[in-house]
């Protein structure tokens, strides 16, 4: 009797044999470059509106005041701008995909190579404060909701409420008065001491990598030593809502029945946390810390500035107040590319954590 | 079947409010031995939290007490953390009601099943998944290999609840606790599911208490039937004997239950008196 009972159950899917939704691989993978091209299409549809809304002239800028009237004109013509408006956003569409964002005003440089420049100092910054960030973020948030209502809750709490409500440019200031100023534990601003800065040759231009492979170990520490404090400042900021996020998500997965399930076969607390929950949200956290990461990009400009980071954030500050339109353009576009970039890969990554796993 | 394997005396839980604590289960009684004891009750009845109980697994806001709570000679209420993850998973299983949720969604199947061999025994690897797929097949699973190899999201209800009983019977556990293990199964697979659970009963020598709300299938299941109501228990009697069943509750229920007999008729209307408003 029991071997009818068993015959009668449905057969599970067989993975093996494709199903008429799994039919098409390029499927997937179009849609996503799809929406991955709409987006960065938007973002340069806003630049340029932003070029044409503002009051500022651009022919009037590279010619100046003083220049006459057929000067201007020329200037006029060469950068198209007699041209209907979806004419001139091609040209820039076209001009942006080759890397050629034109002449920043204030340096004198293209604004390409100003980039290349600055943005290697920032994405190291932000890539230093973001890994600090998470793996406190992460312990402080796992210790938080394994003790809840305990001491380490308690101190987990002030630290991310903490993070959250300290101007960061007045923490940035704060350590820097303590940690160079008094204690002279931090060497100052910038990059790298100016003993280091002409020797080593700058070939990634992320300054780790760059005394790394000079060979200088004092130039390493020192490159090393800059970094610290600001990306310290930085990831403070990040560890807040990184740990906040992943207590309360700990703590919400803790009423789940799987969780009971575990328990029920005699999984202790920490197995049922770092085993069985942290799985089950890593698509979130991952979710989290990408977007921190994404804001640590592009909203360094005050940490940056404290510390005097030659980075893209501060290149965009001065940019702004010098009227700077093809600088401001192009730092846009570049940083918003990165942020739009950096989303579509996490929606890839958590897709790829949770494959054949939703419910 | 006389020697009890749990022993539960003068068992009281409550929960804090406002107002004092409100004692939900209410010095109930009961012990289970090696056969099928259902547990019957209205919802709140309180079957449940019972249930969490002799488990250890109540919230902390949840406040226990009893005369006695002896599980083979073990007293429950002196068990520490430690104590409790020894027991539970090699001594005692809980089985819950939807495999959709009680599965970790994240795990593969046979890393589920292996997991109290993998807590409480000392088994190679190899040895914890040759033990897995026979207990997969054993819980009647057609092709182990592959059912062991997939994330619970593609198996179905019924799939899923037979994994979560291969899961909690693999270390061999004297007790299993399920708490309405079919209610979200529909009637065909719910009856399979039962008979699956009787017949591994019977063949583990386990003592196996079934919470339910139907009083008519578990009847049909299990050797004694307890009856509970707002926290108490109102009737006790060998399923054999609930046509003959004392208190007007019991009966009450019997007699609503669907049946051939009263195929096409309506089902008497469920008087209950004594509610708390």
């Amino acid at each position: 009797m029991q071997k009818a009972v068993l015959r009668s159950l449905p057969e599970p899917h067989n993975s093996r044999q494709p199903r008429w939704r799994e039919l098409s691989l390029l499927g997937p993978l179009s849609k996503w470059l799809m929406s991955f091209a709409m987006t960065l299409l938007g973002l340069a549809l806003v630049t340029f509106a932003m070029t044409r809304l503002s009051p500022i002239d651009p022919a009037l800028q590279m010619v100046g005041d003083h220049a006459s009237q057929s000067t201007y004109q020329a200037a006029r013509l060469e950068l198209g701008l007699d041209q209907p408006l979806p004419v001139q956003f091609l040209r820039y569409l076209q001009q942006a995909v080759s890397g050629n964002f034109g002449q920043s005003i204030s340096t004198g440089q293209p604004v390409a190579s100003d980039i290349a420049r600055t943005f290697p100092a920032t994405l190291e910054l932000a890539t230093a404060a973001i890994i600090i960030g998470s793996l406190i973020g992460l312990t402080l948030g796992i210790a938080a909701a394994m003790r809840q209502g305990g001491l380490i809750d308690a101190i987990a709490r002030f630290v991310s409420l903490f993070g959250y409500s300290v101007p960061i440019f007045w923490l940035g200031l704060l350590m820097l008065l303590l940690f160079y100023a008094r204690l002279h534990w931090a060497p100052g601003p910038g990059r790298l001491d100016v003993m280091f800065q002409y020797t080593v040759k700058p070939v990634t231009g992320f300054a780790l990598i760059d005394t790394w492979m000079s060979g200088k170990a004092g130039a390493f520490r020192d490159a090393l030593a800059h970094l610290a404090l600001p990306a310290i400042v930085l990831a403070f900021h990040a560890l807040a809502g990184i740990s906040r996020l992943t207590r309360a998500s700990i703590l919400s997965e803790l009423g789940q029945e799987y969780v009971l399930t575990a328990r029920a076969k005699g999984a202790s607390l920490s197995r049922v946390v770092f085993v069985h929950i942290l799985p089950n949200i890593a698509g979130t956290l991952l979710t989290v810390i990408a977007l921190a990461y994404a804001s640590l990009l592009e909203g360094a400009v005050l940490t940056e500035t404290v510390f005097a980071w030659p980075g893209i954030g501060r290149y965009l500050t001065t940019a702004m107040f010098s009227g700077d339109m093809p600088a401001i353009l192009g730092a846009t576009l570049v940083v918003g590319s990165c942020f739009v970039l950096l989303n579509a890969l996490t929606d890839v990554a958590v897709a790829r954590i949770h494959k054949g796993q939703a419910r | 079947m006389t020697d009890a394997l749990l022993t539960v005396e003068d068992l009281t839980i409550s929960f804090p409010s406002d107002n004092g604590p409100v004692p939900v289960v209410k010095s109930i009684s009961l012990t289970v031995a090696r056969e099928i004891v259902a547990v019957v009750g209205e919802s709140g009845s309180g079957k449940s939290l019972t249930g969490r109980a002799i488990m250890g697994l109540l919230p902390c806001r949840a406040h226990v007490r009893a005369s006695r709570m002896l599980f083979e000679g073990i007293d429950l209420q002196t068990l520490g953390p430690a104590g409790w993850n020894g027991l539970r998973g090699s001594g005692m299983g809980l089985i819950l009601q939807d495999p959709k949720f009680s599965l970790n969604p994240a795990h593969r199947v046979g890393r589920q099943v292996e997991e109290a061999l993998l807590l409480h025994t000392k088994l190679s690897a190899r040895e914890r998944k040759q033990r897995a797929l026979d207990m997969l097949a054993r819980v009647g699973l057609p092709d182990p290999e592959r059912v062991y190899a997939s994330y619970p999201a593609a198996l179905s209800g019924g799939m899923g609840q037979r994994v979560m009983i291969a899961a909690m019977l693999i270390n061999r556990p004297m007790l299993i606790i399920a708490d309405e293990p079919t209610s979200a199964l529909d009637r065909g697979l719910q009856d399979q599911v039962l008979t699956l659970l009787r017949s591994l009963t019977e063949e583990f020598g386990m003592g196996l208490l079934l919470i339910s709300h139907d009083l008519q299938q578990v009847s049909r299941y299990a050797d004694r039937v307890i009856v509970m109501r707002q926290g108490e228990i109102v009737e006790r009697l060998p399923a054999s004997e609930l046509a003959q069943a004392q208190t007007a509750y019991t009966r009450g229920l019997w007699a609503a239950r669907p049946s051939f007999a009263t195929y096409g008729t309506r089902l008497p209307v469920f008087e209950d008196s004594g509610r708390p408003s």
